[in-house]
């Protein structure tokens, strides 16, 4: 009995579960229902570029990107801190990082509620101050606030896993022949914390661009990003088709960006979850 | 040019270093020896700027430069695994140092090819780290080091990751590009054959504190104790008695021998090199005694021999069998008296 | 020393963006008001209601019973095929581990999408089962990318040597082999639990009739706007999932001996 075939009752399990529900979701996507007859056509994937829905589809594209900007930007020197060689009770802090990422993700979302709202926490404060109060909620702000909170530690973490690896030599050579701190980062330091960036933005952008949780709860049942699109058109509207091949593109977008960036990743250790 | 003023370190209530008195002068090739946690090189970190004294002073040329951090000093490291930048090509890897003092590009190119050619690595500018072996790599680090062209370089036991074919030959070519460049070295390292051939000084260490400085030629014919005649080549080490100048008792025999100067009725450390005892006819020996076992070295043979209750080490390129009686016999000027080192 | 500060305060900044919400949120659990600009008082009243208010107690079980069985069939099925796609030739094992991949990078919504065609299409009816087998799918892969490294850390000669020491190869399996990948296994299971039970959008396209998890619950009760109930809901899961990870962590920190420093 050869070891192989240890695989395959799981090949089974995927080939039923994995492998028919995408070409199922491939065929609605390339088809049309004219009447009781059914066509193959693009009609559906032509459709998404229309006005309307291309609005739909570039908005998500820019606040995913807004967003994982932020997330970069903001999270970078949490990373580059906590990488930092003179950090007592670094571990404690990396826990405490990644306690709320524990918690439910639609209630980090929801809590955004009781802080953003028009009689909410920080308006309160302001009145409190003598300040106007702020729309704060169901906007491009709440939304993107709303990613950034829930995904920076996503950020956050592969580029301290890269950064704690850099071989503590490298920066006493880099000293050594004469860089101050800011050269030692700027030549050594950050070239070398590229792959974990790249790392993060990925684990960044994909749930950003597809998340349609955060844009219904801080956005509102009028907001629509490509991910709402999707679900109105399966569970609302009706469309399957149209549902599937903006799914599909999904899908490509994401596969692709990810093929990209491994080809860069090529030069990493074999990377296990952990 | 160096001097080490009452260094210490402390390390999280450890003391690592204690008490280091050192000088160095310009164009020596000063080598710190020990074994693995006596402090060489934290010593070494101090001078080149990435560890801070706890107490003491570090003068160079005349100026106290505790304070100063790495990147200013006139100092450079070759580290123990070499810390070539593995994003960097072996071109840039050497340049860096240009690169921060934003030295022109034609000037680099052309130092550049220069170090390459005195590492014997010439044509290797646009390899990447990766593809280099070991030696390569550590020649890189050495060409990477000099090209800053420092009055003192460095070196954490570059030659540990080597195989003994190479280190040796290696061992030479530092000595000659040392001379050849005329800047002083500060060599770290365990391996104390590597410090008897290569260094013009010695400084023997152990546990944080310098037990002898000096020649390697003085180091290994005149060790100051115990521990330096034990770590450096082989030795027999006996407990004697020094009657007076010149007269030790060991070994239930008194003999004549070539130190003074200690107290009468001394406790003192005897040491006598394995290839400084003779082995002759028992009619003839200072002791006698029997060979427990021969083991053949390559160089030499090593023999056991029992005499009076020590066993003794002799090399010898003649062989004794095991079981033979023999006689062993010193000349006094090999006979070595050692203070006996206080343990802490 | 300035730079020491200026570390110290942006991390402290960082944590307290990551946890205001939360504890915004456990703050006005305690609010005797359904109002969020006034304080009315302290009270319990809206964990009480929320400890018996049935529709979050059966969902709360059922994320509980589907992330469990779950979990443990898909390591059993993920364990399994580790072993055997260690042992696979170049391109059919690469074909494997790509198909293996396409759940974990898929959107979710793309991966919950195509299983509730698949079930529509085998005229299955959505609830507990369709719920389970969609979460044991997209969590065996996870377990797979836990075992096999695992595996391949193996040193190969560890079955022959107890094969030659005259162990049968299941004995060997079981005395050498599994405990060496167990921390693989229980990771994977670990994560696969993980997973499922914060699961949302996989979930919500795979259930019905009247079968909801835990964050399913939530998901329509935050549409229908603040309920403090929630906020008890979310304080009570926030000092369950911190006090588990402390406790992992002083059990971690016990068995791991203090590296001492070598001058």
């Amino acid at each position: 009995m050869k070891k192989t075939w240890a695989a395959w009752p799981y090949v089974f399990w995927m080939v039923i579960f994995t492998v028919i529900p995408l070409f199922l979701l491939l065929y609605f996507s390339f088809t049309v229902k004219d009447g009781s007859t059914v066509a193959f056509s693009f009609a559906n994937f032509q459709r998404l570029f229309e006005p309307v829905y291309f609005k739909v589809l570039f908005r998500s594209l820019v606040l995913a990107g807004i967003s994982t900007f932020f997330c970069l930007f903001l999270g970078y020197p949490v990373a580059f801190i906590l990488a930092g060689r003179s950090f007592r009770r670094k571990n404690t802090m990396i826990l405490l990082l990644v306690l709320p990422m524990w918690m439910n993700f639609l209630l980090r979302t929801y809590a955004w509620l009781t802080l953003l709202e028009r009689k909410g926490l920080i308006n309160t404060v302001l009145v409190h101050l003598g300040l106007q109060p702020l729309n704060l909620l169901y906007n491009d702000f709440a939304v993107t606030l709303g990613m950034v909170y829930n995904f920076i530690p996503f950020m956050i973490l592969p580029i301290y896993s890269v950064m704690s690896k850099i071989d503590r030599s490298l920066v006493e050579a880099a000293e050594d022949l004469g860089a101050n701190p800011l050269a030692v980062f700027w030549r050594v330091t950050f070239p070398l914390s590229l792959p974990g960036v790249l790392s993060g933005i990925t684990m960044v952008f994909m749930p950003a661009v597809t998340t349609f949780v955060i844009s219904r709860l801080l956005g509102g049942g009028q907001y629509t990003l490509i991910g709402n699109l999707i679900e109105q058109q399966f569970l609302t509207v009706g469309d399957w088709n149209f549902g599937s091949a903006i799914s599909v593109l999904m899908m490509l977008i994401i596969l692709v960006s990810m093929a990209f960036t491994s080809r860069y990743e090529k030069e990493q250790e074999g990377s296990g979850l952990w | 040019m160096i001097r080490l003023v009452n260094i210490s370190k402390q390390f999280d209530g450890t003391e690592a270093v204690k008490n280091i008195n050192l000088h160095i002068s310009k164009n020596e090739f000063l080598t710190m020896l020990g074994p693995s946690g006596c402090g060489k090189t934290t010593t070494l970190r101090m001078i080149g700027g990435f560890e801070y004294p706890t107490t003491g002073e570090i003068i160079f040329d005349g100026v106290n430069i505790n304070a100063l951090p790495p990147y200013k000093r006139k100092v450079n490291t070759v580290f123990q695994k070499y810390a070539l930048f593995p994003h960097l090509n072996v071109y840039d890897n050497i340049a860096f140092g240009l690169h921060i003092k934003k030295v022109e590009k034609k000037t680099i190119d052309e130092k550049v090819g220069r170090m390459l050619e005195l590492v014997s690595l010439s044509g290797y500018e646009r390899r990447s780290v990766y593809s280099l072996s070991g030696g390569q790599q550590q020649r890189i680090a050495i060409a990477r080091a000099l090209i800053n062209e420092p009055e003192v370089l460095l070196l954490d036991e570059p030659l540990g990751a080597l195989d003994l074919k190479l280190r040796k030959d290696m061992q030479l070519e530092l000595k000659a590009m040392q001379k050849q460049l005329g800047i002083t070295f500060i060599y770290v390292t365990h391996d104390q054959e590597e410090a008897l051939t290569m260094s013009d000084t010695v400084v023997v260490m152990n546990r944080g504190r310098i037990q002898q400085t000096g020649t390697p030629e003085a180091i290994y014919n005149e060790p100051i104790n115990a521990f330096v005649a034990g770590f450096i080549g082989e030795s027999n080490i006996v407990e004697g008695i020094m009657h007076g100048d010149f007269h030790v008792e060991f070994a239930g025999k008194h003999v004549e021998c070539s130190d003074q100067g200690f107290a009468a009725q001394e406790v003192v450390d005897v040491v006598i090199r394995p290839e400084d005892l003779k082995m002759v006819e028992p009619a003839d020996g200072l002791f006698t005694g029997v060979v427990k076992s021969v083991t053949f070295k390559g160089v030499h043979y090593e023999m056991i021999v029992a005499a009076h209750g020590i066993d003794w080490m002799i090399h010898s390129t003649r062989m004794r069998p095991a079981g033979m009686n023999v006689g062993l016999k010193v000349v006094p000027f090999d006979i070595h008296i050692m203070k006996k080192v206080m343990e802490e | 020393m300035v730079k020491h500060l200026i570390k110290r305060s942006y991390l402290f900044l960082m944590f307290t963006f990551l946890y205001a919400p939360i504890i915004v949120l456990a703050i006005y659990s305690f609010n005797n008001s359904r109002s969020r600009g006034a304080w009315n008082g302290f009270t319990f009243k809206w964990y009480l209601q929320m400890l018996q208010d049935r529709q979050i107690l059966s969902s709360l079980y059922n994320s509980l019973a589907i992330a469990l069985i779950a979990a443990l069939v898909a390591t059993a099925i993920g364990t399994v095929a580790a072993f055997g796609i260690h042992h696979m030739k170049s391109f059919p094992k690469a074909t494997i581990m790509n198909l293996t991949y396409l759940p974990v990078l898929n959107p979710d919504i793309v991966t919950g999408i195509s299983f509730m065609l698949l079930f529509i299409f085998i005229r299955l009816q959505l609830g507990f089962l369709t719920l389970l087998l969609a979460h044991i799918t997209f969590n065996i892969p996870y377990v797979i990318l836990s075992v096999l490294p695992k595996i391949k850390q193996l040193d190969k000669n560890l079955f022959e040597a107890a094969l030659d020491l005259g162990a049968t190869p299941i004995q060997a399996f079981r005395k050498i082999i599994f405990p060496e990948i167990l921390p693989g296994v229980v990771t994977g299971l670990l994560l696969a639990f993980t997973l499922s039970l914060d699961d949302f959008v996989v979930s919500f396209f795979t259930t019905g009739s009247g079968v909801s998890t835990l964050s399913i619950t939530i998901y329509s009760m935050a549409r229908r706007g603040i309920n403090p109930k929630i906020n008890a809901l979310s304080t009570l899961m926030f000092v369950c999932v911190l006090t588990l990870l402390i406790i992992v962590n002083m059990t971690m920190s016990r068995e791991k001996p203090v590296k001492s420093k070598e001058a």
